[in-house]
């Protein structure tokens, strides 16, 4: 097998895998691979057909293919970025060779010097969260129903019960009902949603889609084809409680029920993961665990806008390619990130500091329940306040972004905090 | 199929049973029908258990169970090299936890002695976590029975099927049995909707309906008493925490429950033991769910829950009598019976082959051996354990090979399209599914279920709304409703 060498090898052709493919060729890559296992380019933005993708990126409401198709062109009007797609990469090696496979050229081996995971995420299924009673047909996760709706052209079901109010759930509650089918109810286990607010009121309360919040799905009914779900409401500890139970006759059940970032390659490969992202422990580089190798998107952490997935994807691209030209310094000092107090999860983990990194650093945070009146603090050694912001709501579904200059952790310490505290009302 | 079609034999029933009896007939000049009521076959008991090859302590030593068992153990190592089929010879430990469970263990270890087990012995405490450093540490002893092993079912009877197939067998899906009609109380027929199967003997393996076919001939020697059995299987990244299969100390009424590999490296939990009315239930429930995992752990404290992928249920086809019925009908001349078969049914299968045939030939069928039968199966691609060299070579051959299509299991196209176009092909996603693995992995079908449904509909030459699941109506799509789209009450 003859090996093919590049700067930078990209797994996945969605929406990180291109920023992250033009990024490197600004900053100097002269040979770069984007590998896609779908027939086209954009990932699962080809999906999504509705608009409002963009607003940060290009001040302008896309549709996802819109979206997609602005940096599809942009990688296309580079030679030195090479695409292939319909091909699948069965494994990655500590030494930078990928491993794929295609119908055309069958098994093959790609050298890159630089690696960036885009591998995006997956849905979770029924078994990961145990719904019991029958297996009929007419069980799939909203986004496999996505995809046959907008991409295929068939309808998973005419009455459809949705279980769990994530993004997904959410519009494909309104694709549904535009299609003619009868959205009966969106069942939510939490005492609140996990989506957009702006996507609740579009596509539910605009349909009159009813959303039952802390309730869940505790049967389902059918020998053949799904003839409906029993529902209950929960208690504080997600537990259905006894007496509030009722059915919906429904010939379909959709599961919105959480995302999850697909790190077998990078886990194959000994990167570390973070437990609570699920995603590769990055810096602000979007480096890993492992020199060489880079991540962006939601294979890092499970982002609520396509414009911030852009963002990442491009800082990782443009890091590889400098990694992939010697130019990032071997030796750096780091800095932990702390996600303290009301704040679950932050990204990146870690901060490098040397004197190539300099571009200011933006921590992406998520709350871990929804929370009024509060102070987001990143604190340093001696408790030094480096940055805040006020936030009169936060929710778990709606990420935290703040932005601090490089030069503001030179004296920080060995590692930082985000940590909140409760503020009175303005 | 018209009326008038002709048989010698016809096989009621396409699980491991029916199919296996199917081959074992096929060696012989005979002309044998196998009628499955559902679209594919195997998706009854055969598939959903607990996929042991079981080593025949269990079972006391004068049933047809105990004999049954430690034959049809032997017979998988014959049949694994001729069938290609996947079977990892893991043994089992029985593991005691109390003094009075080690007692029971003895009691297993004669009892397996008087049944010709080959090999037990009983195990220490140390001995135990050597074997299997993950077990409770409560752990006293445990019965080792190095026989044992796990296999697939399903694949199993496929490969049954195929090779039936192939030497001329017919298999007829969707294709009920509805009258068995008999003359002067001996078989000659059995009514479809097909239409009419002459033929002279019928053999019942039915499986958990057995008796409803055993009383289409007015017979009602026996009552099939269903009991349901709910499993959890988990992702293969926990696959390491056992070896072998690892049963608790048995109780009276079940073999209890176990935490066992697969053939795949997954592990997974169950069964419960559940008495059910209704023989289609295969429901899973919370209480069932929460006594499996309490039950498991008390086995295995590390088991972590949070890496489940999925839970289903199977229903054993428990007969009244304890013990499998495997005789000549009560009513009908030319009816035999092989029902009543729950665990070790699996294991037995070959051997209840062996004997049904036993029982034709005392009936006075002439058995002829066929020349041409040719007892092996060609072998499957499984593209994921091919080494580069044989991965490069089977693309270059067929490119089908080159596109993976379930990315959990890397299932490529050629093994779909395989699966479908084989004798006794997949017509179903779960068909597929079962064949292949292609959307057993942690993402359950989520990314590759559109697609083998595409590929199912090009190769089946049918409409993708046409395309079923598993049973006869379980169509997954509708084509898109015709009209416009304005929204009833929207303003």
């Amino acid at each position: 097998m003859n090996k093919q060498l590049f700067d930078v090898v990209i797994i996945g052709g969605g929406p990180a895998g291109l920023a992250a493919a033009h990024s490197a060729k600004l900053n100097g890559a002269k040979k770069i691979l984007i590998i896609e296992r779908d027939r086209e380019l954009g990932g699962i933005l080809q999906q999504c057909i509705h608009n409002g993708f963009g607003l940060h990126r290009f001040q302008q409401e896309l549709t996802g293919p819109g979206y997609a198709q602005r940096y599809i062109q942009l990688v296309k009007e580079h030679p030195e970025i090479e695409v292939l797609l319909d091909t699948m990469v069965l494994q990655v090696n500590k030494d930078k060779t990928v491993i794929a496979v295609n119908p055309k050229q069958g098994v093959f081996e790609v050298q890159g010097e630089a690696i960036v995971f885009t591998m995006g995420c997956r849905e979770r299924t029924r078994g990961a969260i145990r719904i019991p009673g029958k297996r009929p047909a007419g069980v799939f996760t909203a986004g496999a129903a996505q995809r046959m709706v907008n991409m295929e052209g068939y309808l998973p079901g005419k009455k459809i019960v949705i279980l769990g109010s994530g993004d997904i759930g959410l519009i494909m509650a309104r694709r549904l009902t535009l299609e003619g089918a009868d959205v009966q109810a969106v069942l939510e286990i939490m005492p609140y949603s996990n989506g957009l607010t702006r996507n609740i009121v579009q596509c539910l309360d605009d349909y009159n889609i009813p959303l039952h919040l802390a309730h869940t799905i505790i049967a389902i009914h059918g020998q053949e084809r799904v003839t409906g779900v029993t529902c209950a409401k929960v208690d504080a500890n997600m537990k259905p409680i006894a007496g509030t139970e009722f059915d919906i006759e429904c010939d379909c059940v959709l599961l919105s029920v959480g995302l999850i970032p697909e790190n077998e390659l990078s886990e194959e490969v000994g990167i570390a993961l973070d437990a609570k992202t699920n995603g590769p422990i990055v810096d602000q580089r979007r480096q890993t665990s492992i020199p060489g190798f880079f991540a962006a998107g939601n294979v890092v952490h499970v982002h609520d806008l396509v414009d911030f997935v852009s963002e990442e994807g491009e800082i990782a691209g443009k890091y590889a390619a400098l990694f992939a030209q010697s130019k990032l310094p071997e030796n750096y000092r780091t800095l932990h990130v702390m996600a303290e107090n009301a704040i679950r999860t932050v990204v990146p983990q870690k901060i490098a500091l040397d004197h190539v990194s300099l571009d200011a650093v933006r921590l992406f945070m998520r709350v871990g329940k929804p929370e009024e009146n509060l102070m987001v603090e990143v604190t340093g050694a001696g408790e030094k306040v480096l940055a805040s912001k006020r936030l009169p709501i936060a929710k778990p579904g709606e990420m935290i972004v703040l932005e601090i200059p490089i030069d503001k952790f030179a004296d920080a310490g060995d590692s930082i905090a985000v940590t909140t505290r409760q503020v009175v009302k303005a | 199929m018209q009326n008038g079609t002709k048989a010698d034999i016809v096989i009621i029933g396409g699980g491991i049973v029916g199919t296996a009896i199917a081959r074992e007939l096929s060696k012989y000049q005979l002309d044998v029908i196998l009628i499955e009521k559902q679209p594919d076959i195997a998706v009854g008991t055969t598939k959903a258990n607990s996929a042991i090859l079981h080593a025949g302590f269990d079972a006391h030593p004068d049933t047809l169970k105990a004999r049954l068992n430690v034959r049809g153990n032997a017979m998988y190592h014959e049949l694994e090299k001729e069938l290609n089929l996947d079977i990892k010879w893991t043994g089992s430990l029985v593991v005691a936890k109390t003094d009075e469970e080690m007692v029971t263990l003895q009691e297993l270890l004669i009892r397996g002695r008087k049944n010709n087990v080959p090999g037990l012995e009983i195990l220490n405490r140390e001995e135990v976590l050597a074997r299997e450093p993950h077990l409770s540490s409560s752990v006293k002893g445990a019965l080792w029975a190095p026989s044992a092993g796990i296999f697939l079912p399903f694949g199993a009877a496929v490969a049954f099927a195929n090779n039936a197939i192939k030497n001329g067998v017919r298999i007829l899906t969707e294709c009920p049995a509805e009258e068995i009609v008999t003359r002067a109380g001996k078989v000659i027929g059995v009514k479809t909707p097909q239409g009419l199967i002459q033929c002279d003997y019928i053999i019942n393996a039915a499986g958990v309906h057995a008796d409803e076919i055993s009383r289409l001939a007015g017979d009602d020697s026996f009552t099939i008493a269903p009991r349901k059995g709910e499993y959890i299987l988990f992702d293969r990244k926990v696959g390491n925490l056992v070896n072998t299969v690892i049963f608790p100390a048995p109780s009276k009424v079940s073999k209890g429950i176990l935490v066992c590999p697969t053939v795949h490296g997954n592990i997974f939990i169950g069964p419960n033991a559940q008495d059910i009315a209704n023989k289609e239930d295969i429901s899973t429930s919370p209480t069932g769910m929460s006594e499996i995992i309490d039950r498991a752990q008390d086995l295995l404290p590390q088991l972590p829950i949070r890496e489940a992928i999925t839970q289903f249920s199977g229903i054993r086809a428990a007969a009244d009598c304890g013990d499998f019925v495997i005789r000549n009908s009560t009513t009908a001349a030319g009816l035999i019976h092989a029902a009543g078969i729950q665990s070790p049914g699996l294991t037995a299968a070959p051997a209840i082959a062996e004997f049904v045939v036993e029982i034709l030939k005392q009936n006075g069928l002439l058995l002829t051996a066929k020349s041409a039968f040719d007892p092996h199966n060609p072998p499957t691609v499984v593209f994921k354990e091919l080494s580069l060299a044989e991965k490069q070579a089977v693309v270059a051959q067929n490119p089908l090979y080159g596109r993976v299509i379930c990315r959990c299991e890397t299932i490529t196209e050629g093994e779909i399209v395989a699966a479908i176009q084989q004798p006794c092909g997949a017509k179903t996603v779960d068909g597929v599914k079962r064949r292949t693995r292609a959307g057993m992995g942690r993402c359950q079908g989520g990314f590759c279920g559109p697609r083998v449904t595409a590929i199912l509909a090009r190769e089946l030459n049918i409409p993708v709304s046409q395309v079923r699941k598993e049973t006869a109506a379980s169509y997954l799509f509708y084509e898109k409703m015709p009209g416009d789209c304005e929204v009833a009450g929207h303003e």
